[in-house]
């Protein structure tokens, strides 16, 4: 077995496993947990309102944020809609899709791609200088911040390596590749990139209960 | 604590070389005699017991943003990075990743989490008491929606259990839950003091009346400080012609329990007014203008009555706006300019964000609303408890000045809120900058104007 094999074989099937049942564990273990009744008589009702406000409202900054958080927002927007744009719209990523699941969709020229990679690549590295520099993201910045941004890093810049051929063989370069993004699923469950999944909890969370009581979300 | 005892805890190092002069040591407080180990572990017991559901879902999703740190006055007035609230949550972080969390197994098998030390809890006292309001504008910034002020006040119960309250904070909360009020308001005394308010004031102010529709509450700061409130709440109950009560047995709606985060004084603290309504027979309770009150009953009683309350739950603001709205309560216009301070626990985490303006309404006062308002309303800094720790005060003036250039910039004559804890901190911050505003009450403004029927 080569390092392509084990790549696309065992390496990418255990990460798998483990990208799926650490999600399933960590949901799990958060929601099963005990939620006590609330018997305050609601001022709204319709809290599951609240919750869908929530969560589509807070994905941009209120007005008297926007000075404060302007930039640190469109950084995290470019990045991540720059990865949405690699990973769904890349050819060969959708062929894998296609393998996986069965769905097929178009896929965008090879150009826009690289240019989205670069502009992606780009905007991670402002993350990471900004999360060296700034003083409370310093303070606040744990392992599971620095490893989290490299597994993201990784993926995207041996993919452009093994676009562009550079630096080795085809084969090894996409092995690493592949590599990179079965790291990347080993880490989610147990790190921040699980907000993807838990951004959707916490602000249901918030918007439904303060809905309840008609305070500010 | 004697002079020579602060000597000894913090020397001072006048005799040292300039440069070798370290950092003041932390200064934090601690309530009886416990070992360390035991302080922690009394922590962590109260942390593992408040970490249901929704805190779970919350400590779980933080990605470290900093986003927080914009929000709040504390930070935004400093620039100190450990103000930025969700760091003052970090021990009770730590303590649920390793403690409860889903892969606490891991983490502490692995020792990936370090165990909370007193050492930790001790310099927190700071951040989770002096530098934080519960105001929860933090909340309403975060990307990922997290509830920071709910989270602060779980982990004042840690604190608490660990005998680790800033000591004027739980001198008071002791007070209050020995005597019954934490500014020395005892039923003899608010008694007493309704009795000279009436006599004065030519006004019926009715106490522990057997049966009453509604039953009136105030905050001990309006009975030792604001006394008029009383007087304005007699005179407006009394023009509608209610069948309403004061109940000695049932009177203070302050909670300083709930502020210090010991849950066992501030259940006792709610259940008072609950039982005293129940036994009034009353339909409505009204709460005065005091925010942590508003939280503790409208939002938290029934909760901790474990059903349903018998009754409706008010905050004065909302009572007068429903009287104002119905056409009971008639004012006279108010011929002036005027801005409203949104108290935090009252209109951005209460929801009563509109009933104060449909009362200035009521007074033909449309207020000129500040640049960032009503849900986004700055604090005052005063709130949680805050306004009680002395060491606080330097950073709270400096968080103060921010509602100060917020209220400039409005140019209105009259500064009106409905919070007596937040008119205590403008009185404050009013004399220490020597302003020239002063905040009047809601509740006030309207006795003093009503229209003689």
């Amino acid at each position: 077995m080569d390092l392509l094999q084990f790549a696309r074989g065992p390496a990418l099937t255990w990460a798998a496993t483990v990208f799926v049942f650490g999600i399933t564990w960590r949901l799990v273990g958060i929601l099963l947990l005990q939620r006590s009744p609330d018997f305050s008589e609601a001022r709204n009702a319709t809290s599951w309102l609240g919750a869908i406000k929530l969560i589509v409202t807070r994905s941009w900054p209120r007005r008297e944020f926007r000075q404060r958080t302007l930039f640190a927002q469109s950084v995290g927007y470019i990045f991540h809609i720059g990865l949405v744009i690699i990973v769904f719209g890349f050819a060969p990523h959708i062929l894998f899709f296609k393998a996986l699941t069965g769905l097929v969709w178009p896929n965008l020229p090879s150009a826009v791609i690289n240019l989205t990679s670069a502009i992606t690549l780009a905007a991670l590295i402002v993350v990471l200088v900004r999360r060296l520099s700034h003083p409370v993201l310093r303070l606040l910045s744990n392992f599971d911040d620095y490893f989290s941004w490299l597994v993201t890093f990784a993926p995207v810049a041996t993919g452009m390596l093994t676009v562009a051929h550079f630096g080795a063989r085809y084969e090894t370069l996409l092995a690493i590749h592949i590599l990179s993004v079965a790291l990347l699923l080993v880490w989610f469950p147990f790190g921040k990139l699980m907000h993807s999944a838990l951004v959707f909890i916490s602000r249901g969370t918030t918007g439904a209960l303060f809905e309840r009581k008609g305070a500010s979300i | 604590m004697s002079t020579a005892d602060i000597d000894s805890i913090h020397p001072l190092e006048l005799d040292q070389p300039r440069f070798s002069v370290k950092n003041p040591a932390v200064r934090y407080d601690k309530q009886g005699e416990l070992p360390d180990v035991q302080r922690v572990e009394l922590a962590m017991r109260a942390f593992v017991k408040d970490f249901g559901a929704v805190a779970a879902t919350y400590l779980e999703s933080c990605i470290h943003c900093g986003m927080c740190a914009d929000a709040c006055h504390f930070y935004v007035a400093t620039e100190d990075p450990k103000y930025t609230p969700i760091w003052k949550l970090e021990p009770f972080k730590q303590a649920y990743k390793r403690e409860a969390g889903p892969f606490a197994a891991i983490y502490r098998v692995l020792n990936l989490k370090k165990k909370v030390t007193v050492e930790q809890l001790e310099a927190w006292q700071e951040l989770i008491y002096d530098s934080c309001t519960m105001c929860g504008r933090c909340t309403l910034v975060c990307p990922m929606g997290i509830d920071i002020a709910s989270l602060v006040g779980l982990a004042r119960h840690g604190m608490n259990q660990a005998g680790l309250v800033p000591h004027e904070l739980w001198a008071v909360a002791e007070r209050a839950q020995r005597e019954g009020s934490p500014l020395g308001a005892t039923p003899k005394v608010f008694k007493d003091r309704c009795e000279w308010l009436a006599d004065d004031n030519q006004v019926d102010i009715p106490v522990d009346k057997v049966q009453a529709d509604v039953v009136a509450t105030m905050s001990s700061i309006e009975i030792m400080k604001y006394p008029d409130s009383i007087v304005a709440t007699a005179k407006i109950l009394n023009h509608l012609g209610l069948n309403w009560t004061f109940r000695s047995d049932g009177y203070e709606a302050t909670n300083f329990g709930m502020l210090s985060g010991n849950s066992a004084w501030q259940q006792e603290a709610s259940m008072k007014l609950i039982h005293a309504t129940i036994a009034a027979g009353a339909k409505l309770l009204i709460l005065p203008e005091c925010g942590h009150a508003y939280g503790a009953i409208r939002w938290q009683g029934a909760n901790i009555y474990g059903k349903p309350l018998p009754f409706r739950v008010l905050h004065i603001s909302e009572f007068l706006a429903e009287n104002t709205q119905n056409g009971a309560i008639k004012t006279k216009p108010l011929d002036k300019t005027l801005t409203f301070h949104d108290p935090c626990q009252i209109s951005r985490r209460g929801g009563a964000i509109e009933a104060p303006r449909e009362v200035l309404n009521g007074l033909g006062v449309v207020p000129i609303e500040m640049k960032d308002t009503r849900g986004l309303n700055w604090c005052c800094g005063g709130g949680g408890g805050v306004v009680t720790i002395h060491r606080a005060d330097p950073i709270r003036y400096k968080a103060f000045q921010i509602k100060m250039r917020q209220v400039d910039d409005t140019g209105a004559e009259l500064l009106v809120s409905s919070c007596s804890n937040c008119r205590q901190t403008f009185d404050d911050g009013q004399d220490h900058f020597h302003w020239d505003k002063t905040m009047l009450s809601l509740l006030e403004l309207v006795a003093d104007n009503l229209e003689e029927k």
